[in-house]
């Protein structure tokens, strides 16, 4: 699909409409038209829900250079802008629901440090027994109940909600609550009434749970929060906002990852076979690599606007004029992978993007690397005969959400 | 090789720290880059240099 507005030099131009479609049975391929925008140039302009034009940042090279670069944004109230959906008025004046992710240093980096230490590489490496006894005990639940069942209902969502739960000081026993909730922002069809209420639900949520720290403190990351609340570092309203931030991106993300990796697993059977076999935690954690590369989950392109003029590329961004980068196909840039298109679990390249670059490249990434990890290098190993339970065909993919995967995953053993 | 870290750039990612974790650490508190060795020995070069070359923020200086 396109449609037709005036380019910039006046003349008349066919902008491709973004997101754009993957091909039918191509399930972890990005769609063929954000390869053919690659294949021309690593740069391009598309159009939005609403008509507007941004660029559309192809390449690796490029992509790296301007999410690093200071002159870009990711506050979403600045003009151009790229939205994804209508932003309502209330998030307009209260400022952004999803806290520092969507704002630009030096207020972004003030925040993100306050919650950056237990996402610390070694800090992480600690929790990994406590990660592991987690996914041996879903496993043994899983092999406990029916045969067949959805993997992500028993084990995809559970393993990372208990993770999360833990480091963050969250019960558990409330996931229905806040998953659900979750989805409905995640979900890129949600009309703006749905997801104002979800995010409505979870900041109160997590505004209730932040109260409780400060009478009660524990040894979380809420409770640390809650102090900078007492200590007046931090608006009680801010820490709920980051805890609502730090829960979704906690759960969703790695939750995609174990149950769609799985069934790229499934589908490269020699592969799968590699990573069962190995004893070599080397070879586990280059799979990580190679599946965050390949299968790259967060396939709405990262959002961004330039605050002044940047060029790049033979091309000149103007101030006011909104980016789309968008790693997917970055991490499938022939340029930087070798045979881009292969799942290659022995590949042991770490420059792909699928926790984007620049300041905010995601902070859990050492927690989402340990848990990916973990769940590759036990569940395929410990349920040998692991397959589905359903034609591939009957798969239903995540299309619709800003966070790519599978609704549901039929197994059996 | 004389490595430096702008902790202000930083942005705790961690990167440097899985590359080359005998050169950088993270601070327990904040996750801020903590250099431990400004002068690494040769075997260490390419993983230094892989490690600036990956720092989300360009907070490594490398003068070589």
């Amino acid at each position: 699909m396109s449609s037709t507005v005036d380019s910039v030099d006046g003349g008349v131009a066919d902008v491709p409409e973004y997101p754009m479609t993957r091909a039918a049975g191509c399930p972890f391929d990005p769609p063929p038209e954000l390869r053919e925008k690659q294949r021309q140039a690593p740069l391009a302009r598309v159009a939005l829900w609403d008509g507007s034009t941004p660029w559309l940042v192809t390449r690796h090279a490029e992509q790296r250079k301007l999410l690093a670069d200071p002159r870009v944004s990711a506050d979403p109230t600045n003009p151009g802008y790229p939205s994804p959906a209508p932003v309502s008025s209330a998030e307009r004046t209260s400022g952004s629901p999803l806290s520092f992710i969507l704002m630009d240093d030096p207020e972004h980096a003030r925040l993100r440090r306050m919650v950056t230490g237990p996402f610390s590489v070694k800090r992480v490496e600690a929790l990994r027994p406590k990660v592991q006894r987690i996914v041996d005990e879903a496993i043994e639940a899983m092999l406990a109940g029916p045969n067949p069942v959805d993997l992500v209902e028993s084990f995809a969502l559970p393993v990372p909600s208990l993770v999360i739960c833990e480091l963050l000081g969250v019960p558990y026993s409330d996931h229905d609550f806040f998953q659900s909730n979750s989805r409905v922002i995640v979900n890129r069809n949600s009309s703006q009434e749905d997801r104002s209420a979800a995010t409505g639900r979870l900041t109160e949520y997590l505004d209730g749970l932040v109260g409780d720290k400060l009478v009660d403190r524990g040894e979380d990351l809420l409770s640390d929060l809650a102090e900078r609340v007492e200590a007046g570092e931090l608006p009680r309203d801010e820490a709920a906002r980051m805890g609502v931030l730090l829960l979704i991106a906690g759960h969703e993300t790695t939750a995609n990852m174990i149950a769609l990796g799985t069934l790229a697993l499934l589908e490269h059977p020699d592969q799968l076979e590699a990573l069962r076999e190995t004893d070599d935690p080397e070879l586990v954690s280059s799979a990580v690599e190679e599946l965050l590369r390949y299968l790259h989950i967060t396939h709405n392109g990262r959002r961004r606007v330039a605050l002044d003029d940047i060029d790049i590329a033979g091309e000149t961004i103007r101030a006011g004029e909104g980016l789309i980068v968008a790693n997917d196909i970055g991490n499938r840039d022939p340029e930087v992978f070798d045979d881009p298109d292969g799942l290659d679990i022995r590949r042991g390249n770490r420059r792909h993007m699928a926790f984007g670059f620049g300041v905010h490249q995601c902070l859990g990434q050492p927690l989402a690397r340990l848990e990916l990890q973990v769940v590759y290098g036990t569940l395929y190993r410990r349920v040998p005969t692991l397959r589905l339970a359903v034609d591939p065909e009957e798969i239903p993919f995540k299309h619709d959400g800003s966070v790519y995967g599978v609704y549901e995953l039929p197994v059996t053993w | 090789m004389q490595v430096s870290v702008d902790e202000d750039k930083c942005c705790g990612a961690g990167q440097c720290v899985m590359t080359a974790p005998e050169v950088f650490d993270q601070r327990d508190e904040d996750g801020i880059v903590v250099l431990l060795d400004s002068r690494p020995s040769e075997q260490l070069h390419e993983a230094v240099r892989e490690a600036a070359d990956m720092c989300p923020a360009a907070a490594i200086e490398l003068s070589e």
